[in-house]
């Protein structure tokens, strides 16, 4: 069984269609690579499967672990292992981001049914992967976000990844914002967390990205739906011929 | 984070109704008759048995009152209050006056009990501790805050006469005097006449007057030179009799040297009709002398609807009468139907210092115009205010601030800081703040924000695992976060819990 299968998926917002007919599967510890041009719906994708409100779900049905995941809640769906970072993460002042991880992590730990970690469990934990990561204890101290620079709040993204150890981690863009020895640092964490029963979504517009993340699949959206699916080489000729190819009108 | 997890819990307990101190306590109670004239005020002062100049000074009072209006500069809109259709006066029956505990009615009692107010002394407070270390110090698993115990004396007072005082011989060891105010009337009339309406005039304002006249009870606190409060203390008001206003006074004189942290808390039954509360506080704080007083107002706040919930106008002021003397406020407001209220200080001596810490939470129909005055008269005198507005539901919530440097005043300074945070689209929050400078050398800074809690927010926090309730507490405790770490730890535990407890039902 596929670990995620969208099928027919149309969505709109604001009466704007964004999505039209998206069919994808990915498949258990599976890397799928998703590029397309700036407006093609990826990122609306990414937060359909995360659960946000206000996107109409007018026709189509998404499965996870052979589960309906529309009719949960974002929150339900986190617990169950869905892990979005964010194109645009969020500040949350006074939050300090530190307190943040542990209350996510409890609370999806609870839903869950298990234990909560112990504060010196909890803090090795965060202490390790944001070590790996090359983030500052200090930072784990400001509010979440707070004052953090593009790349810094990217990092952010993939500690909380590594931290809450999904089963599938959607990447909008995380690649964007970093610079050449971040974009090594992330990759690696990512790389890190690559298991046969862990899938990832990497979204990007960057070949770069993919020497670094090697997919198993790439996918090209164009126009809210996927118009090609090929191997890791697909990236390489996306880069040399962009997408003029794909750009026709929508059906 | 285990107060947030907490918090979620309360608030799922409560399901439609979320007040839950609504309840109502079935005693029989001796009331003055109906209405406001010169025999309701002899008869509140003869139930006390007051001297005789306490009695002519409420008179006064009286008199003065009949001759103002009813201020209408506030953002607070209610119906006209019938002044004469209110009882003044309304005491749990007794026989001859509990002399202990167990004299006093098991169903008031009881109500303490239910309120989580311990009026047993071996049942007070234990060990509550602070929320855990949240930023993750490096002192791994440091969580744990101060374990120890800790105890606070309590006077319970029910409508309008004081039912019990804890820990009043121990308190007495220090030299502290901590009683009814009606009692330091009978015990230490000197003290009540030398400092009563020195801080809050009897003229100041219509409902400082009318609290003048007809005030039945509230807590006397005097701390003699150079002792350190041993303990917190605190004052717990209820509201219980129908129609009846509550006019407490408060009264706390800090001498030479000496150091006081208080606290009051405050509920009602929660009824359909509005409920007057009209209070007055006077802290005297004299040469090098501190005064904390908090507050956790959670009065009912009326239903969904915007039926019922106390009128809440309150005057409360502190006097930092000698030099290097400090007050500082910090108050934490989530009830009240309309709250009109704004904690001042009066930095008279030189080198003294006024704070203001607000949480100011409204939302449903719930009106709130609050804020301080920080009237710097002394030389080098500082005052800093922080104030943290949050509206939710149809609600109004205004910050209205005076910070006026006297020109004697050099050197003085002030710092303020009011953010205002918005839930949903439906409320309204205001930032008026009046500043008056009348000399070169004062510095006042004034800061300001607006912001919203926005669904991209909520849902951030959701897909990390979050419920819409934990992430709105989240957002919201981060907001606040500066405020409640002035509060006792005794009490901050509670106040978090409160806050998500105000904030249910603000989203979706
Ligand atoms: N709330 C909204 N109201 C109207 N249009 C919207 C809304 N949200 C998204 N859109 C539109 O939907 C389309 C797809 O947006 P989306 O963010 O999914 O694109 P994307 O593929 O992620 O683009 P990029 O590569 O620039 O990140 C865009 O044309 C965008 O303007
Ligand atoms: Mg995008």
């Amino acid at each position: 069984m596929a670990l995620l299968e969208i099928k027919n998926l149309h969505v709109s917002v604001d009466g704007k269609k964004i999505l039209n007919g998206l069919n994808l599967t990915v498949e258990k510890g599976q890397v799928a690579a998703i590029m397309g041009p700036n407006g093609s719906g990826k990122s609306t994708l990414a937060h359909v499967l995360a659960g946000k409100d206000d996107y109409e779900i007018t026709e189509g049905s998404v499965l996870f672990e052979g589960e309906d995941l529309l009719s949960l809640s974002p929150d339900e769906r986190a617990a169950k292992g869905v892990f979005l970072a964010f194109q645009y993460p969020l500040e949350i002042p006074g939050v300090a981001t530190m307190m943040f991880l542990r209350t996510a992590l409890n609370a999806q730990r609870k839903k869950r049914g298990q234990e909560e970690l112990s504060a010196p469990d909890f803090n090795r934990r965060v202490f390790d992967a944001a070590a790996k990561l090359g983030i500052e204890r200090d930072m784990l101290r400001r509010g979440v976000n707070v004052g953090f620079s593009g790349g810094e709040k990217k990092r952010n993204e993939v500690l909380q990844m590594a931290l809450l150890e999904p089963k599938l981690a959607v990447l909008d863009e995380t690649d964007s914002g970093l610079d050449i020895d971040a974009l090594k640092i992330v990759s690696d964490g990512v790389n890190r967390l690559r298991s046969p029963e862990r899938s990832f979504v990497v979204i990007t517009h960057y070949q770069r990205l993919l020497d670094y993340i090697v997919p198993d699949v790439v996918h090209v959206l164009s126009k809210g739906r996927i118009v090609r699916t090929g191997g890791k080489e697909l990236a390489l000729e996306l880069e040399a011929k962009g997408y003029a190819q794909y750009q026709e009108e929508m059906a | 984070m285990p107060a947030v997890q907490e918090t979620v819990d309360q608030v799922r307990r409560i399901d439609v109704d979320q007040y839950k101190y609504g309840f109502e306590t079935l005693i029989e109670s001796d009331k003055a008759p109906k209405g406001l004239n010169d025999d309701t005020i002899r008869f509140i002062s003869a139930k006390k048995n007051e001297p005789q100049w306490m009695l002519d000074w409420r008179l006064d009072a009286y008199r003065r009152w009949q001759t103002m209006r009813e201020p209408t500069w506030a953002r607070v809109h209610y119906p006209k209050i019938d002044y004469q259709d209110l009882y003044y006066y309304a005491a749990p029956k007794k026989k001859d006056g509990p002399k202990s505990l167990d004299e006093i009615d098991p169903e008031i009692l009881e109500t303490y009990r239910k309120l989580g107010i311990p009026l047993r002394e071996q049942e007070t407070l234990l060990g509550v501790q602070r929320p855990a270390n949240e930023d993750g110090e490096d002192g791994e698993g440091a969580t744990s805050g101060n374990g120890a115990e800790r105890r606070v004396a309590v006077d319970a007072v029910f409508d309008s006469v004081s039912v019990a005082t804890t820990f009043k011989e121990e308190l007495a060891k220090a030299g502290v005097l901590f009683m009814p105010i009606s009692e330091a009337l009978q015990e230490h009339p000197e003290l009540v006449k030398q400092y009563l309406g020195t801080v809050v005039p009897v003229t100041d304002n219509f409902f400082a007057t009318l609290n003048s006249a007809v005030f039945s009870d509230g807590s006397f606190v005097y701390v003699p030179p150079g002792v350190r409060c041993p303990m917190e203390l605190s004052t717990y008001f209820r509201i219980n009799e129908r129609n009846t206003g509550q006019f407490e006074r408060t009264l706390i004189i800090a001498d030479k040297g000496s150091y006081v942290s208080y606290l009051e808390g405050c509920t009602a039954p929660s009824r359909d009709e509005n409920q007057l509360h009209a209070a007055v506080v006077e802290l005297i704080a004299l040469d090098d002398a501190e005064i904390k007083y908090s507050t956790i107002q959670n009065w009912y706040p009326g239903d969904k609807d915007g039926k019922g919930g106390i009128y809440n106008f309150v005057t409360k002021r502190g006097d930092c009468r000698g030099p290097r003397s400090k007050i500082s406020w910090t108050q934490l407001e989530t009830g009240s139907a309309i709250t009109w209220k704004y904690p001042s200080c009066i930095l008279r001596g030189d080198d003294s210092r006024g704070e203001f810490y607000s949480i100011a939470i409204s939302n449903g129909h719930q009106q709130v115009d609050s804020g301080t005055k920080m009237l710097h008269l002394g030389k080098n005198t500082i005052s800093r205010i922080i104030s943290k507005g949050i509206a939710a539901g149809k609600s109004q919530n205004t910050y209205r601030g005076l910070v006026s440097a006297h020109r004697k005043a050099k050197g003085a300074r002030n710092f303020t800081n009011c953010d205002s945070l918005l839930i949903g689209d439906k409320c309204g929050a205001h930032t008026v703040p009046y500043i008056e400078a009348k000399n070169a050398s004062a510095v006042i800074e004034h800061e300001a924000t607006t912001s919203k809690i926005s669904e991209e927010m909520l849902f951030y926090c959701m897909q990390r695992g979050l419920s819409e309730e934990e992430a709105v507490a989240l957002v919201v405790n981060g907001f606040v976060k500066d405020v409640l770490q002035t509060l006792p730890m005794e009490f901050a535990v509670e106040a978090q819990k409160l806050i998500s407890v105000s904030l249910e039902g603000s989203v979706g």
